[in-house]
């Protein structure tokens, strides 16, 4: 058996970065910040695909794997049977996610060098990305449930610090501050989750919270708390907590105004790796879900069903390059909660669940590019908006290319990434779930659309950019990345997964249904064919159909409303009907109670005080009268 | 000579000779001596305990001696500490030894403000040692006494009358405490003609039930009052705006906690059986307190109102968790102590440093000011995050277990109260990224405050102190925990025995 404790250092490396260049990154050259940052990134970088290689192929046989704990410490005991450990844990998904987060990070990295150069907060911005990238490696390689939950956190305060990175912004404060409050709100969740099942379970430990044949279940199964299962209640809550960080309706509000922060932060962080955390967490308990509560397995799937078709409907009408790729991240990832929500267990039916994970792989690499791409367009024109853009193929070929490849592979066009890992959650919906699989397969061709309108009001549309600008192609710091991941993101796909990450860690064979193919090659071109026709040259069709829309244009532009009644709910109802009166009620209530017991005590004394009077006549009056009333009253009860 | 009576006798030597210091400069040098020598001592001392019995999960009363001093009504001078009171004691050390840092350019009445201060202290050490009940009773009114003459005297905005509210609030709690110990000390039996004061032969009796239905209450309420206890919280947010920062820091800090130790120490661990009864009124005013205290922060505008009330909230998770009865949840309180009260004093460092330079406390005239005093703002968001309780800080383990040890309860009154307490990391989330977002983020609001200066270096020293503590806790518990958990044994053998 392999040594595999020098994974710790994939964890220690950057957050000693964090801490080394967050105390005196600001009194050196920015520059240095950024090297020891990238340089310390693409050293991960080896340890992990090291580490991730020995596992898949050096110490189990391909096929065949097993949970290796690669370390594991105690950290923080609660009595004799319950404890919180923190660890490695090794198995196909955290061994992908070893590949997947160092990869993307280092291109970020890499990238940021030219995107962030002569910022103020160079050094902050690196070590923000270093203790982002220490909190999400955590994260995945969480032995214990609990570790997840504070890993969780990190990366909610680390992604808090990069979105409010611009914090002289108050749209970037504020986004930052409702990205913290929504993923809390939903971390609230997950944490009585984790207590109610651990209450049962009596342990924090993945490798015996998520094994199925543990009896410990069965028996949680039968308790019931207002009709359903406590193992379904906590499973759901836990859900939540996933579907906060995933952004899954109703917690997406809090993605699109993520934007905020730097480029480079939304595609590492807003697209390629934390929204991922809920999808992975939904992968890491999945053996107990499908075993035990299949109804709350659905339930996810048709949340995820339910979040890709309504991302994808807004993300065709805006005008935002970035808020585009934020809904169209919130779309791809319902993609993947819709494969592990229409998965089974064992063998071919645990294909959902392989072709999620293999979606979550293949997004990380087209959309970090398709993000870094957006990045390097808004460097060249100084604008978030597609109405200054068009025409830039002239000015920025590489870019143009490559984004022209990560646009093809999130449309499904063969042989590009997305269309090998689509396919495969197209074809799992259609073998267990039709409604799913039609609500996937529209979306596919809205995907299609949106990011090809995107496409091509960028790059074609006008003859000349409409801003007045000169644009101009990035410097290499920036371009390399971009071609790097476009080269992944056109040779990833053939990478066959369901050797690599099954649910029950065995290999199956795939048949691919070639009907199936057609058809969702035929409806991405649909799509693509529909952007064209209406984007490729400046006219007034697009104008034309929107307003043939009217109010239902105007409704999804408008997002559906519903940060408005989340506005309403928290200013007018928690703000107003409940904070405002507390405060008031404290002060006057609690406090004029408290306050009218002493006015009271002090007018009591006012009174009285005239007793103590000094005079030594009425002392004595007062005396020899109580006296005699009380030597009276004696008499009168003895003699009765 | 037992080595715990330096915890007294080092602040009366240097109250003494501050008594003699011509200026600021030597008294300010007297009493960061002193309180460093103390700090040294608090440091040895749990590096004594952790050794010897800490990190075995052992517990043993250490230092233990016993003078009689008032004969006639048995009590004594009875001191020795264990697991909880050496971390306590190092809780003050630390929290003392920051605010002299903080106070270090105190030019009004520099030698009465320092005595008082250093009084106050020894009246926190001397309680933490002790375990006869009149002696502890004796010392807590030593340390409540000074806050009047501070607060009355270097405060700011009404303050006679907060100073008054607040210490008026405190006696009527000490009136309670009085007469539970001393129905405490008649319901003893009596031994060589004597009823007793001291808690460890306490603890071997079962008080009589009704006695301690009686008792019980008492000495909850009266020392809930100075752990702000809903609805006896009141004094808590005028006290602290009023109070210079040095006191805020102690108060909140340390004194608060005083009033959660009693709670657990007195009326918890020597009247379990009514404690059992009446858990459940305590743990419907301690929720509301929680829950209550972090919907009202919201609303402020006054910094030290903030964390006033941010203070009523985690104070009460504190006696939350002690209600809980089990050795996780009371674990998670005796911690959730230690580390509110050092990111308490942090805050209200902090807000004394900020008022300091902008001369206003009010967080909607500020804005910005990361920008022009980026160490300050950075210990400012720190703070801020330990008090959400991100985990790598103390403030996150001490919830978890307390979190934790309330689950195990599984009736469904438990269950909503604890879910209840939980929802209040969410609405502290919000209020605390509320005013770090007005305060410290955002376009600069006023010309003036471009021109501030940020942290000196003895600012520097005392935040830095704070925030080192915080994270040596938070990043690596288990060795406190094991402390903690160590001593709890036999009291949770009481607790839980009867």
């Amino acid at each position: 058996m392999a040594n595999f404790s020098y994974t710790i250092y994939i964890l220690l490396v950057p957050l000693l970065i964090f801490a080394i260049v967050g105390i005196w990154g600001g009194k050196w050259k920015p520059i240095i910040s950024g090297l020891i940052g990238t340089f310390g990134i693409a050293f991960i970088l080896v340890l992990s695909y090291y580490a991730a290689y020995q596992y898949f192929f050096v110490v189990n046989h391909v096929g065949h794997y097993k949970q290796i704990v690669a370390m594991n410490f105690l950290w923080l005991p609660f009595n004799k049977i319950l404890n919180v450990h923190m660890g490695i844990l090794l198995d196909p998904i955290s061994a992908m996610m070893l590949i997947v987060v160092p990869t993307i990070s280092l291109m970020s990295h890499w990238y940021s060098l030219g995107y962030m150069k002569g910022e103020r907060g160079f050094a902050r911005y690196y070590a923000f990305l270093s203790l982002f990238t220490f909190s999400m490696l955590g994260l995945v390689l969480s032995t214990d449930i609990l570790q997840m939950f504070i890993f969780y956190e990190l990366v909610g305060v680390s992604s808090y610090l990069l979105i409010g990175f611009y914090y002289q912004r108050p749209s970037a404060v504020a986004a930052a501050k409702k990205a913290f409050i929504v993923t809390r709100f939903a971390d609230f969740g997950f944490l009585v989750g984790i207590l109610v099942l651990v209450y049962y379970t009596h342990s924090f430990d993945f490798m015996q919270i998520t094994d199925p044949h543990s009896p410990v279940f069965r028996t949680i199964l039968g308790k019931a708390f207002l009709g359903y299962s406590v193992l379904a209640w906590a499973l759901s809550l836990i859900f939540v907590g996933a579907a906060g960080k995933s952004a899954m309706f109703p917690f997406h509000i809090w993605l699109p105004d993520a934007m905020e922060g730097p480029t480079p932060v939304s595609a590492l962080i807003h697209a390629a790796t934390m929204v991922v955390a809920g999808v992975f967490t939904v992968a890491r308990i999945f053996p107990i879900y499908v075993h035990y509560t299949p109804n709350v397995l659905l339930m996810i799937g048709y949340v995820g069903g339910f979040t890709s078709l309504f991302a994808a409907l807004i993300a065709m009408t805006q005008f935002d390059i970035k808020r585009v790729l934020a809904y169209s991240t919130l779309s791809q990832i319902g993609y993947m909660m819709v494969g592990l929500g229409v998965s089974r267990y064992g063998g071919e039916e645990g294909l959902g669940y392989t072709a999620a994970m293999f979606h979550l792989f293949t997004h990380a690499m087209f959309k970090a590019l398709l993000f870094l791409g957006a990045g390097s367009i808004i460097h060249a024109v100084h604008s978030n908006f597609m109405q200054k853009m068009g025409a830039l193929r002239k000015y920025m070929p590489i870019t143009h290319i490559t984004f022209l490849v990560a646009a093809l592979a999130i449309s499904g066009i063969p042989p590009f990434a997305g269309f090998f890992s689509k396919d495969k959650i197209l074809e799992a919906a259609f073998m267990h779930n039709r409604l799913l699989f039609w609500v996937e397969y529209i979306t596919a061709g809205l995907t299609a659309f949106y990011i090809f309108r995107l496409y091509f009001k960028v790059f074609w549309w006008t003859d000349e950019p409409q801003c007045d600008c000169k644009p101009h192609e990035s410097p290499s710091t920036m371009t390399i990345p971009l071609i790097i991941l476009a080269i992944l993101s056109s040779t990833v796909g053939f990478i066959p997964f369901n050797k690599f990450v099954t649910p029950d860690l065995k290999a199956f064979p795939v048949e691919t249904d070639w009907g199936l193919v057609s058809a969702s090659v035929a409806i991405g071109l649909l799509g693509l064919g529909f952007a064209w026709f209406l984007y490729r040259k400046e006219n007034d069709l697009p104008d034309k159909i929107v307003n043939a829309l009217g109010k239902l244009y105007q409704w999804t532009y408008d997002k559906f409303y519903i940060d408005e009644i989340y506005l309403f709910i928290t200013k007018k109802i928690l703000f107003n009907l409940v904070a405002r009166p507390i405060a008031w009620f404290d002060r006057h209530i609690v406090d004029g109670f408290m306050v009218g017991v002493a006015i009271v005590t002090g007018k009591t004394a006012e009174k009285i005080k005239g007793f103590q009077s000094g005079h030594l006549q009425q002392y004595a009056f007062v005396f020899i009268a109580s006296v005699l009333i009380i030597a009276l009253t004696v008499l009168y009860f003895i003699g009765a | 000579m037992n080595i715990l009576n330096f915890f007294i006798i080092v602040p009366l030597i240097t109250v003494f000779l501050i008594l003699f210091s011509k200026s600021l400069k030597t008294t300010r040098i007297i009493a960061a001596v002193g309180m460093t020598i103390q700090l040294l001592l608090a440091l040895w001392l749990m590096y004594y305990y952790l050794v010897h019995y800490g990190l075995k999960q052992l517990h043993k009363m250490i230092f233990v001696s016993d003078t009689v001093w008032f004969p006639t009504l048995n009590i004594h001078y009875a001191i020795g500490v264990d697991g909880i009171s050496t971390a306590m004691i190092l809780l003050t050390a630390i929290v003392i030894f920051a605010g002299v840092f903080v106070s270090w350019t105190m030019e009004n009445l520099h030698r009465e403000f320092f005595i008082s201060l250093i009084v106050l202290a020894t009246g926190v050490f001397g309680f933490f040692i002790s375990y006869d009940l009149f002696t502890m009773l004796l010392f807590y009114e030593l340390a409540v006494i000074p806050m009047y003459l501070l607060i009355g005297i270097w405060g700011s905005g009404p303050k006679e009358k907060h100073a008054m509210k607040l210490t008026l609030m405190l006696m009527a709690g000490s009136a309670l405490i009085i007469a539970g110990l001393l129905g405490i000390y008649f319901s003893t039996p009596i031994v060589n003609g004597h009823h007793t004061f001291n808690m460890l032969e306490i603890s071997k009796y079962t008080l009589p039930i009704k006695a301690q239905r009686l008792f019980f209450p008492l000495t909850f309420v009266g020392f809930g009052v100075l752990g702000a206890l809903f609805p006896f919280h009141t004094w808590s947010p005028d006290g602290h705006a009023s109070a210079p920062t040095a006191v805020s820091m102690l108060h909140a800090g340390v004194l608060m906690k005083l009033g959660t130790y009693g709670v657990f120490r007195v009326a918890i661990y020597l009247m379990p059986e009514a404690a059992h009864e009446m858990a459940w009124i305590f743990i419907i005013l301690t929720s509301i307190s929680v829950v209550y205290g972090a919907f009202g922060a919201i609303m402020q505008k006054d910094l030290k109102y903030i964390n006033a009330y941010s203070s009523v909230s985690h104070v009460g998770m504190i006696t939350f968790g002690l209600l809980m009865m089990n050795a996780t949840a009371i674990d998670g309180a005796i911690l959730q102590m230690i580390s509110h009260g050092i990111m308490t004093a942090l805050f209200f460092a902090l807000i004394g440093m900020i008022y300091g330079r902008t001369h206003t406390r009010n967080v909607y005239e500020m804005g910005g000011l990361l920008r022009v005093i980026p160490f300050l703002g950075t210990m400012y968001m720190i703070a801020g995050f330990a008090s959400l309780g991100l985990p790598g800080f103390s403030g996150f383990v001490a919830e978890l277990n307390i979190f934790t040890g309330a689950f195990l309860h599984a009736d469904l009154f438990h269950r909503v109260a604890t879910i209840l307490v939980i929802s209040s990391i969410v609405v502290t989330a919000v209020y605390i990224l509320r005013f770090v977002g007005i305060m410290l983020m955002g376009p600069i609001k006023h010309e003036e405050h471009l021109k501030l200066k940020d942290a000196t270096w003895y600012e520097k020293l005392s935040t830095i102190t704070l925030v080192v503590s915080m994270l040596a806790i938070g990043l690596y518990p288990v060795w406190i925990i094991n402390t903690i958990m160590g001593s709890l044994k036999p009291i949770m053998l009481k607790i839980l025995g009867g």
